[in-house]
């Protein structure tokens, strides 16, 4: 009884030290761990080197290289957006208009950072506009916030692509990640907002490459994608997944609804070999800095809000430590 | 700026002097940060830069709200564009700044000519950028509201005839009446803009329902009048009888307090260039 209020107060601090991750504050190591995290990693530190290298190079044996999950969302991803040409070349009228708002089977749908910018350049909010974000709101709830990110937006995919030859030309080292403080994006995302109140221009909106990309494939290109392509060459050459990690509003946005989404990654502490293949393919690596030796502060830890739920991790892990849940329904079951 | 990752590799009991080259790190990163963040702002701003709006307007579809409340709320997403019968509407390109990706409409290609009847833009737009009932607190620019709803042509004998407009998007003018054909006391004959022509009209006596192309409904007139006839809205342009400079009696298109600017006289217009044009955002001016 004693022990579930103390694990109850622990879990309390690291949901809310998740948050502050999301605004860009760096993990640090836990303060208190719950006593059955501290037997499982007592038990780990205990075991023996060539046990443990026995251990891992059967699991490593039986271990197959996995790419399930990012499959699948690249085909929704692709889904989504091909869904929104055809429509519209076709004229099914099922999903009109782009990505920032339309209209699925006639009801609207608002994306919540372009709502956000409108309502606040434009300070008048009429019923459709708070319809359809409010939709899209309950959507993300369910289905994890920034879940958006990696299995909507198409700018995801193309700094992806752009992502794995930034990484090619890393292994041969042509060019080196260059970290940027991830505080930025919460400045930007303030000044945005700021900026939009101020100018009465939905600023963002100009420069967005979701809204760009989106906007291009259903619409025609045009000279906006240049921009897009200047972002992505920079992540190529500069910074690894520089929009996505430090500059993008949207993330943030959609980051903050995961707060409260049931549907997450959950991390197994027992599985777990501290191998960091996780982190290697991670958009957002803080949020698993929880799978480093010692520092989980539970045998079985949430991933914090600014997951991007695209499984890469759940593909990477040899061991099975991470995989897609939904709270309390292992329990319901 | 790193003060968290500074307390979190010191060893407990004072913290030892960070060594130069984690300073060095430190303060590249913060460099790094501030020109990503700068180009990133300093980027977005850029929609500044397009003096174009002072220069030279958009025609934006009909119902769009003034100019700067139009940019504020419109949340680019095209469902406009989706809706229109005769793809008038089209998307504001980079060049257009903070317009990037906002609906216009190039009225000599194609204007838009109401088939639709019902203004199905307004109807799509989930933001209230393009509106039928404009907000009091919202500017309204002088000389665009229209003194009575105006009469649809198409729908003259319906019970309702009116479209449900408020405001002018724009006035038609005849910018050059020395190449005018009325003026110049010429007829026209033939396709309005020549067989390639790819804009359509809807033609009432052709189908009420399914626009056609231009090129496939030529014309034949003794006196051009081609504006007044595809002129969708009801008393909006006549050919009356006025008086040149020289005293000389000449026949020429009039625009009245009717037009709605939305710049179909412009599209059909078979001079080149047009002789009457759509001024956007133009209000009404006796």
């Amino acid at each position: 009884m004693n022990d579930d209020i103390g694990r109850s107060a622990i879990l309390r601090r690291r949901f809310i030290e998740q948050v502050w991750l999301l605004l860009g504050r760096e993990p640090k190591k836990p303060v208190e761990i719950t006593a059955r995290a501290q037997e499982v990693h007592e038990l780990k530190r205990m075991t023996n080197k060539q046990d443990l290298q026995a251990m891992k190079a059967h699991v490593r044996a039986h271990a197959r290289k996995s790419t399930r999950w990012r499959n699948r969302r690249w085909a929704t991803l692709i889904a989504v957006n091909l869904l929104f040409v055809v429509s519209y070349h076709f004229d099914i009228q099922l999903l009109e208009g782009a990505l920032t708002a339309s209209r699925f089977a006639g009801f609207h749908l608002i994306d919540i950072n372009s709502a956000l910018q409108v309502m606040l350049a434009h300070k008048h909010i009429i019923t459709n506009l708070l319809i359809g974000t409010g939709t899209v709101l309950v959507l993300w709830l369910m289905l994890g916030g920034r879940t958006f990110c990696s299995w909507v937006c198409p700018y995801h995919l193309v700094a992806e692509w752009a992502e794995k030859l930034h990484l090619w030309l890393a292994a041969k080292r042509l060019v080196t990640d260059q970290p940027i403080d991830r505080r930025m994006r919460t400045i930007s995302w303030v000044a945005f907002a700021v900026l939009a109140a101020a100018t009465g221009y939905t600023v963002f909106e100009a420069i967005s490459p979701t809204g760009i990309l989106s906007r291009a494939l259903i619409y025609g290109a045009g000279l906006a994608l240049l921009w897009v392509l200047a972002l992505l060459v920079f992540e190529v050459f500069f910074v690894r997944r520089a929009w996505c990690r430090y500059a993008c509003p949207i993330g943030l946005t959609y980051g903050a609804v995961g707060i409260f989404s049931p549907l997450r990654i959950k991390y197994s502490l027992e599985s777990c070999f501290h191998e960091a293949e996780c982190r290697k393919v991670c958009l957002v690596p803080h949020v698993l800095a929880t799978v480093i030796k010692g520092r989980a502060v539970d045998t079985e830890v949430a991933i914090g809000p600014d997951c991007t739920r695209c499984g890469l991790c759940v593909d990477a892990c040899p061991t099975g430590s991470l995989k897609f849940d939904i709270k309390g329904l292992s329990k319901l079951l | 700026m790193s003060g968290e990752g500074r307390q979190e590799r010191s060893p407990a009991g004072g913290a030892p002097p960070r060594s130069r080259e984690r300073r060095r790190q430190a303060r590249r990163k913060l460099l790094r940060t501030i020109l990503l963040a700068g180009g990133v702002l300093g980027g977005a701003l850029s929609g500044y830069l397009p003096g174009l709006y002072a220069q030279k307007r958009r025609l934006r579809p009909p119902g769009a709200l003034d100019e700067k409340d139009f940019l504020a709320s419109c949340i680019k997403c095209g469902q406009c564009v989706q809706v229109c019968p005769v793809q008038a509407i089209r998307l504001a390109d980079l060049v257009d700044g903070f317009g990037v990706g906002t609906p216009w409409i190039d009225a000599r290609e194609q204007a838009c000519d109401f088939s639709c009847d019902a203004v199905q833009c307004i109807l799509a737009c989930p933001t209230g950028a393009l509106t039928y009932h404009k907000p009091q607190f919202l500017r309204v620019r002088p000389g665009a509201r229209l003194s009575a709803k105006p009469i649809l042509l198409a729908k003259e004998k319906d019970p309702e005839p009116t479209l449900n407009l408020a405001e002018r998007i724009g006035v038609a003018r005849l910018t050059r009446p020395e190449s005018c054909l009325a003026i110049r006391g010429k007829g026209f004959r033939g396709p309005a803009r020549g067989a390639a022509f790819e804009g359509r009209l809807r033609y009432m006596e052709v189908d009420r329902w399914k626009p056609i192309r231009v090129a496939d409904h030529p014309y034949d007139a003794e006196l051009c009048d081609l504006c007044v006839r595809a002129c969708p809205i009801k008393g909006a342009i006549s050919i009356e009888t006025v008086f040149a400079p020289d005293g000389a009696r000449r026949k020429s298109p009039v625009v009245h307090e009717a037009c709605v600017g939305c710049g179909t006289c412009e599209m059909i217009c078979p001079t080149s260039p047009a002789s009457i044009e759509v001024i956007p955002g133009e209000g009404w001016r006796a």
